[in-house]
């Protein structure tokens, strides 16, 4: 059986999360297809990288160690991969839904002629059966992903072409050492060869990292909060919920105006109309001038310790009591729930 | 210095719009109550090319969409913003396409046009969230591409430099033309329509739209050139039947699973380890989250 193959990505000098998190899936979908997994590395003074990812099950390590390769730009990594994967012809090849896998993927599967599948929340192995054509296969790659806006849930299959491509987001897989003492090979690319002059047309003339704006109009979950948050330190948690959500933080123009959340997070007839998939309020009352931009949202739950609340009319869900007490528990029972 | 632009822009159905009329008494998504609408991010690219045209005299924006015969509104829409002429890419042959087959017709249909020193498309489409036709195409064509563009600070006829957003950063990069840009959200949102461009193209048709129209339409089109939106079909491209529609595509979808929603009556809950455990549960195995 062809091998399964990771494409890491590195980031501040250590091979990013998101990327050992496909390891760990990846070595479990090898372990159930009896087949190798193989990590992918691209970049510059990478020295000692494959130590990183033996731990995690990598039975090989491709090293292309070059300064052409850092920072990140799409034509010569595309090269490199293209001409790797013509000659491993990989079965399945994961990356991270990152902005550089979401940059290099489609360049990658274009150029293969392979399918690609974004943002996959799922990845598992099955069969399928083409009646149509009368044909059976064993083993795909289910690659499971939320689409319409997230409304539904589609499984993508890619029968006939390889290698299976899918871009998965951090930390919907989980990141766990297989074997502490786990060895494998390395194998040093030679990137000289694999480059052409063409490749690298494109040039980084500047790179700052900064905080990134925020986003809330396009962020399918939100987690706001109000003036019954109590304090900017409270807010934190409505962070840390959204984050392990996948979310992001809203907030009441009172909260707001309490300097509990920045002005562009205000949500409301004054901010921004908001209609995600879930909307949690926590300490909100749910005045109208707030709840014209959120009420259509998909579903809703309130958490306030009044029970008569006007957002409990028009919410889903409704959690009476302590916000300082509930919030903890989704963050801990949504934890104790996946993965 | 005039630079030939393409926009790519998609007509979709606007799932950010998903409120509770959308939604079927069973808890499953009414397709057909959805507006069909100009992809968001494919107006932030459109704006990209209206300022680059503001800068400098010359350039000239054309939008190529592939669609339905209905997708002809986002030529419409685009022209009535500045765009200068549009080109639907319409057929049979191109139903069923994925990412790789829409791509391959782009591209090929691209091929066909007279010429192009940048092409600028959407960073993704809200249907699918794939973000992966602009950089397909790129790849078809042999172009370089700079993705998650957030502004262009100058250009000339060779190459131009770019401003662009990462999740943590930003990063100013050099490409040479013709090349590939994809915008983001982030980027300045388009302008709005302009009066006397919405009055010039107002009655802007496809060819198949005109087929129902009365004589005189006909006669008052007759000395306006820019009333005409091109059509291209699989016959007008040259391209193979392989890579085309649903045989072009190689992902091909097994199941849908419609995300079932809550009735609109309330729950109520204690606070309980027990209840919030059942909840996290339930939202999870609705897809809610997770
Ligand atoms: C012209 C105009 C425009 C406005 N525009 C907006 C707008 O765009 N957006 C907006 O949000 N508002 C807007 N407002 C303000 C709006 O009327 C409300 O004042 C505001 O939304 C109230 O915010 P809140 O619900 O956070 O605060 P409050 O009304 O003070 O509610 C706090 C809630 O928290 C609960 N609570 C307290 N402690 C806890 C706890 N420990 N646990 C759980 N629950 C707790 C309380 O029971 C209460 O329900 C506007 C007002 C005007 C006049
Ligand atoms: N059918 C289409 N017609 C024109 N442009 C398209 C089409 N599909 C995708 N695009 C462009 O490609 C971008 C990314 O689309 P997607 O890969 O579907 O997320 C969009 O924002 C558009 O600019």
């Amino acid at each position: 059986m062809n091998s399964i193959f990771v494409i890491c990505e590195i980031d501040e000098g250590k091979v990013a999360d998101v990327s050992l998190e496909l390891m760990t899936k990846g070595r479990s979908l090898a372990n159930e297809l009896k087949c190798k997994l193989e990590a992918l590395v691209l970049g510059h003074n990478l020295k000692g990288v494959e130590k990183e990812l033996f731990p995690f099950g990598a039975d090989v390590v491709h090293v292309g160690d070059d300064a052409r390769l850092d920072p990140y730009t799409t034509l010569p990594h595309t090269s490199v991969i293209v001409e790797l994967f013509q000659k491993e012809q990989p079965q399945i090849a994961l990356l991270g839904a990152t902005t550089l896998g979401r940059d290099l993927g489609p360049r990658v599967s274009s150029a293969l002629q392979s399918g690609l599948t974004a943002d996959c929340t799922s990845l598992v192995i099955g069969d399928h059966e083409d009646k149509k054509a009368k044909k059976e296969y064993k083993d795909l790659l289910y690659q499971i992903r939320p689409a319409f806006g997230g409304n539904i849930v589609a499984t993508i299959i890619n029968p006939d072409c390889r290698p299976q491509m899918a871009t998965v987001r951090e930390g919907v897989m989980k990141k766990e050492v297989y074997d502490a003492a786990f060895k494998g090979k390395v194998n040093k690319l030679d990137i000289d060869k694999m480059l052409k002059p063409e490749d690298l047309v494109v040039k980084v003339i500047e790179r700052h990292m900064e905080k990134s704006k925020v986003n809330i109009k396009n962020s399918s979950i939100i987690v706001a909060g109000g003036y019954g948050v109590g304090s900017k330190e409270n807010f934190a948690q409505l962070e840390e919920l959204a984050h392990v959500l996948g979310g992001e933080v809203g907030a009441s123009r009172a909260a707001v105006d309490a300097g509990y959340a920045s002005h562009e997070r205000q949500i409301g007839q004054t901010g921004v109309t908001v209609r995600p998939k879930l909307y949690i309020a926590c300490g909100i009352s749910g005045q109208i001038q707030h709840t014209a931009g959120m009420e259509e949202s998909s579903m809703i739950i309130a958490i306030n310790n009044d029970p008569n609340a006007p957002i409990n009319k028009i919410a889903d869900y409704v959690i009476t009591g302590d916000l300082g007490a509930i919030v903890p528990k989704l963050i801990k029972f949504y934890k104790k729930n996946t993965k | 210095m005039g630079l030939k632009v393409i926009v790519l822009a998609k007509q979709v159905p606007d799932t950010r719009n998903v409120g509770k009329d959308a939604m079927k008494a069973d808890g499953t998504v009414n397709r057909a109550a959805l507006p069909a609408i100009f992809n968001p991010e494919d107006l932030n690219a459109l704006e990209q090319a209206l300022r680059l045209k503001d800068r400098y005299p010359g350039t000239k924006v054309t939008i190529l969409t592939m669609g339905p015969g209905r997708a002809a509104d986002i030529i419409r829409e685009g022209l009535f913003r500045g765009a200068d002429d549009g080109y639907l890419l319409t057929d049979r042959a191109f139903a069923g396409s994925d990412t790789l087959a829409t791509s391959y017709a782009i591209s090929c249909a691209i091929k066909k046009m007279d010429g192009v020193d940048l092409i600028i498309a959407g960073r993704q489409a809200i249907d699918g969230d794939t973000a992966q036709v602009g950089p397909q195409v790129a790849e078809k064509l042999g172009l370089p591409q700079v993705t998650y563009a957030e502004e262009v600070l100058s250009a000339d006829k060779s190459k131009m430099v770019i401003k662009r957003r990462l999740e943590r950063g930003v990063e100013t990069v050099e490409m040479p033309l013709p090349g590939v840009i994809t915008v983001n959200a982030s980027a300045p949102d388009c302008r709005p329509r302009n009066a006397k461009l919405t009055m010039k193209f107002k009655h802007a048709k496809t060819i198949t739209e005109r087929q129902g129209e009365a004589e005189d339409y006909i006669d008052m089109t007759a000395d306006r050139p820019y009333l005409n939106i091109a059509e291209m079909s699989v016959n007008d491209i040259e391209s193979d039947a392989k890579w085309l529609g649903l045989t072009g595509s190689p992902t091909k979808v097994k199941k849908i699973e419609n995300v079932v929603f809550q009735a609109k009556e309330s729950k109520r809950l204690t606070p309980s380890d027990d209840e919030i455990d059942e909840l996290m549960k339930e939202l999870i195995a609705n897809h809610t989250i997770g």
